[in-house]
């Protein structure tokens, strides 16, 4: 079968006289090397510009907070009952009086911690996830020195409340049930 | 100013020219190898990666420097010294430029316009040879031995077909020969390449073995032979080979240039000869001659992101058996055509 149309029939012949100079071979092949001097690059310069990902990109996790900057997370625990990494392990609390303006219900994650070593990227806690509060954003885990620090705590992993992370992208591509 | 100074300057400008060209040959392949790949290549060290020869060369300097024990230590040290010191050498005969002209004394820009310079450049080129061959056998190991044999045996043959090319130009060009001779005789347009063609490409195939560049990069073959001849080397003694090779480059390029692509000349400089201040002139013909220098050493490398390299009987079969019976073929029938009807 002929998938492409570039394939060349290979045909054990004499060589011609001028095949045999290998010259005219020689000169084609460096006109093609030449042109490619003048192509588009592929390499990007990687700090300063990043490549765009695909809206289904799954990176770094975050824990979102509500319009009023609550946290949505209510420690029920499904994340991780789904994780098939094992990845995700919390600690759960009860919120007192006073603290209505940080957690939207009555429990919250008191700690919650996501070791991104063991991290697959799969997606299941946040289709597991009932609040809203896990998403996978494109962003890229920051590389460290230690083992250790891969241990992504509610420091790292919830969004500041004046620095979103958009995740209406992301959003767009999942929720189509 | 006497001639002697003049010419000590002209030796330290020439040398220093020759070691940053080789510096910046590095990057130049560098960046080369990336485009041709359409990559990018080093652009961290400074603005478009420029300041990369210096990061390497610090870096060159601070590398820990070994010396096997089992190795012959005088010669593993000459090696390297005679490879850098011979690849220097050549540059004394080529000449630069038209001359220049101080209180109407005349300079040569040509260090020493002896009367056997192109003989002079291919004993040292052969001298060269030395470098490699002690470099290799005094690390007392299999692969840079491998190396240097494979590059005295690649030199030794391409050498023949080398000189019996330059013959040619040589009777074409009333027998003299000083390159500075032969460059005067290539006014114009009237370059070497367009009587001697094939003997233009005789000649730059074997510099390309001469240089050990590829598709005749056998000596060093980085998939066989563990860097060849300097797989012992660290440090500034590697340096040194690798630097020499791009230096080798250089000359070669000014060789080329000067014996078959009319060295400093070009079209309408007697024109601009006649208007223009004589130092002037001397300049733009430096600059047209380095244009043509850094053409040849972009060709250099195009040809390396371009062929493969030689398999070692080809290599050898193309040196004895193609290029040197062509080489001497081609002397015959130039010596034919200028004895029976002239120049």
């Amino acid at each position: 079968m002929q998938l492409t149309n570039r394939s060349k029939v290979v045909v054990k012949k004499e060589m011609s006289f001028v095949e045999k100079l290998y010259l005219p071979a020689i000169f084609s092949g460096l006109s093609i090397t030449i042109k490619h001097l003048f192509k588009k690059k592929a390499t990007l310069r990687y700090p300063e510009v990043t490549r765009e990902f695909a809206p289904v990109y799954r990176g770094m996790h975050v824990l979102k907070r509500d319009e009023q900057g609550r946290e949505n997370c209510t420690a029920c625990g499904l994340c991780a009952v789904a994780c098939p990494a094992e990845a995700i392990t919390m600690d759960a609390a009860e919120r007192q009086k006073g603290e209505e303006y940080l957690y939207r219900e009555e429990k919250y994650a008191a700690k919650y911690e996501i070791n991104m070593l063991r991290c697959i990227y799969c997606g299941l806690c946040e289709e597991a996830c009932p609040k809203d509060a896990i998403y996978l954003t494109d962003r890229i885990v920051p590389s460290e020195y230690s083992r250790g620090k891969f241990v992504f705590g509610k420091d790292v992993l919830v969004e500041n409340i004046d620095e979103r992370i958009d995740i209406s992208k992301r959003k767009k591509s999942y929720k189509i049930d | 100013m006497s001639v002697l100074i003049f010419k000590v300057i002209l030796i330290v400008i020439i040398f220093l020219i020759s070691l940053g060209l080789a510096a910046y040959a590095t990057y130049g392949e560098r960046k080369v190898a990336a485009f041709l790949q359409d990559r990018i290549g080093p652009d961290r060290a400074g603005p478009f990666g420029l300041l990369q020869p210096i990061a390497d060369g610090v870096k060159m300097f601070l590398k820990e420097e070994i010396i096997p024990t089992v190795s012959d230590k005088f010669l593993f040290i000459l090696g390297p010294s005679l490879f850098m010191v011979t690849a220097l050498m050549t540059s004394a005969v080529i000449p630069w430029g038209t001359p220049m002209e101080f209180g109407g004394v005349t300079y040569h820009l040509q260090v020493a316009d002896i009367n056997i310079g192109i003989l002079y450049v291919l004993g040292v080129v052969s001298l060269g040879v030395y470098g490699i061959m002690l470099g290799g056998w005094s690390s007392n190991n299999k692969y840079a031995l491998l190396g240097a044999i494979r590059a005295s045996s690649q030199m030794i043959s391409y050498e023949l077909a080398m000189g019996m090319s330059v013959i040619a130009v040589l009777l074409i060009s009333d027998g003299s020969l000083s390159l500075n001779a032969i460059v005067e005789g290539q006014k114009g347009l009237n370059w070497n390449v367009f009587y001697q063609p094939l003997a233009a490409l005789i000649f730059i195939i074997t510099a390309f073995a001469e240089c050990n560049r590829t598709p005749f990069d056998l000596p060093e073959s980085e998939s066989e032979l563990i860097g060849g001849y300097h797989t012992e080397y660290s440090s500034m003694k590697l340096g040194l080979y690798l630097f020499a090779e791009y230096i080798n480059m250089f000359i070669s390029s000014a060789i080329i240039s000067s014996l078959f692509f009319g060295g400093y000349n070009f079209p309408g400089l007697e024109y601009l000869q006649t208007v223009l201040p004589t130092n002037l002139v001397s300049l733009i013909s430096f600059g047209a001659f380095f244009t043509k220098i850094l053409f040849f050493i972009f060709f250099f490398m195009w040809v390396r992101w371009t062929i493969p390299r030689f398999r070692y009987d080809q290599l050898m079969r193309l040196g004895w058996q193609v290029l040197m019976p062509l080489a001497i073929i081609n002397v015959l029938i130039t010596g034919a055509v200028v004895t029976f009807f002239g120049n």
